[in-house]
């Protein structure tokens, strides 16, 4: 079973039937014991980056998703959710994050339009188990305002924007993708197929 | 490099997918669950779910027919229609709609966009907004566009993009349901006039007119179409195959 951790923010809907679709289970929960239990945690985000680590921390899920994590407990955190996994972010002044995977979170550099919306091409960066049933230069839909500015060996694709943006990370069990799988089509429907089979 | 989007347009009444012209004459086409998931299936971006119900009840079978999309359907949807609150914003989200587009609401209350902005992020809001040429210059309309606000587009879109808007649909109803190509000139001022994605609509008839458009005006970043699709005179991996070999970026 997949946890998806609701904690107050956005919209899980999409998410928990995109799992129906893989035929996985998944449950949104923020029960710590579920979580505690799952075999995978699905750690989701929408809106601001502040007010997402608050609701986390009024909740004490913060330290279990971290704990969780720590134990080996595979990990994926979409959009503000991958967001979340890294040291801080300067999204409306300077937050921090979970840390479990290091960078920080900047605005996408000016010029380019923002929001970044629409589906762009993954550039892969490193092997990752994720991507296994899908290609280098499938399409993602990203919807995203700030990006992770992280080490290269933590990335396992870019996208390309005007600037070069990290698509997804990944340490260990720890994995993040800054596009939504669950409004990829087919080619985010794999990676959550992949995720599952973890 | 990011691809240009293809997006359907369902116009939902009473549990089913009608289609106007000129925002007249409309006829019943197709159930809305079956119509997005073969779009979906068949290459779309993206969807829009635009509510045109007039009643309570009627509203239920939208969000009804909304979760069932949802359910099934793995791209983006965006939703719009009747949507005049932050409730109306709460009511569609939690049905699965990944963005809202406010238009109407948008002309009675300003800020909405602002305070839905705050609550769910620039990017859950688009401004849609149905523009027609008056006295020399682009005016909003609303009311399904049967109302002149006296208010100027342009100057109407840049502001409210900088008080959160995310993303421009801008229908054209001069062009709109024409079908002899996209209003170039009205998009080409709204497009250099913001920097959010603009998502052009009304007029398209055939793939030479998203080739057209994406061609001509590299600032927008959508095109958004109804009839074409609905009665099949356009396919959607025709179109996007066209578009590829006439070297626009797409995804196939």
């Amino acid at each position: 079973m997949t946890a998806i951790i609701d904690y107050g923010v956005g919209n899980l809907f999409s998410l928990k039937c995109s799992f129906g679709a893989v035929g996985a289970g998944a449950e949104v929960t923020g029960d710590p014991e579920k979580i505690r239990a799952a075999d995978r945690i699905i750690l989701p985000g929408v809106g601001a980056f502040g007010d997402a680590t608050e609701k986390l921390s009024e909740r004490g899920l913060d330290k279990l998703v971290i704990e969780e994590a720590e134990r080996g407990k595979p990990l994926l955190g979409i959009c503000l959710g991958m967001q979340l996994l890294f040291d801080k972010s300067f999204e409306y002044g300077e937050h921090m994050g979970l840390g479990l995977i290091p960078g920080e979170v900047k605005p996408i550099p000016a010029g380019l339009k923002i929001p970044h919306i629409g589906w762009n091409a993954l550039e892969f960066n490193k092997k990752t188990p994720l991507f296994k049933y899908i290609k280098d230069g499938d399409h993602a839909y990203f919807v995203h305002s700030y990006y992770a500015d992280c080490p290269d060996n933590f990335v396992s694709a870019y996208t390309e924007y005007g600037a070069r943006l990290t698509a997804s990370v990944e340490s260990g069990n720890v994995f993040g993708c800054q596009f939504h799988p669950e409004k990829s089509g087919d080619v985010g429907l794999n990676i959550l197929r992949a995720f599952c089979e973890l | 490099m990011i691809t240009k989007r293809i997006i359907p347009c369902l116009d939902v009444r009473n549990g089913r997918v009608v289609k106007g012209v000129n925002f007249k004459g409309i006829s019943d086409v197709a159930d809305p669950v079956e119509l997005a998931d073969l779009y979906s299936k068949s290459g779309a971006d993206e969807l829009v779910f635009y509510d045109i119900t007039a009643s309570f009840e009627e509203r239920t079978i939208f969000t009804d027919i909304l979760k069932k999309t949802a359910e099934r359907v793995f791209i983006p949807l965006t939703v719009g229609g009747g949507i005049n609150t932050l409730d109306d914003f709460a009511r569609v989200l939690a049905c699965g709609a990944d963005k809202v587009s406010v238009n109407s609401g948008a002309i009675k209350d300003p800020s909405l966009v602002k305070q839905a902005a705050k609550r769910y992020g620039d990017q859950c809001v688009v401004l849609s907004v149905d523009a027609k040429r008056v006295d020399g210059e682009f005016r909003v309309f609303a009311k399904g566009g049967r109302e002149d606000t006296g208010i100027e587009a342009v100057g109407w879109i840049k502001r409210l993009t900088g008080e959160g808007a995310g993303e421009v649909v801008l229908n054209s109803i001069d062009t709109d349901g024409v079908r002899r190509g996209f209003d170039l000139e009205m998009l080409r001022a709204v497009s250099e006039a913001v920097n959010v994605p603009v998502i052009a609509s009304g007029g398209a008839g055939c793939a030479d007119d998203f080739i057209e458009l994406f061609k001509t005006l590299p600032r927008v970043d959508a095109g958004l179409a109804a009839g074409i699709f609905h009665f099949g005179e356009v396919t959607i991996p025709e179109l996007k195959k066209e578009l590829k070999r006439n070297g626009v970026n797409v995804r196939c």
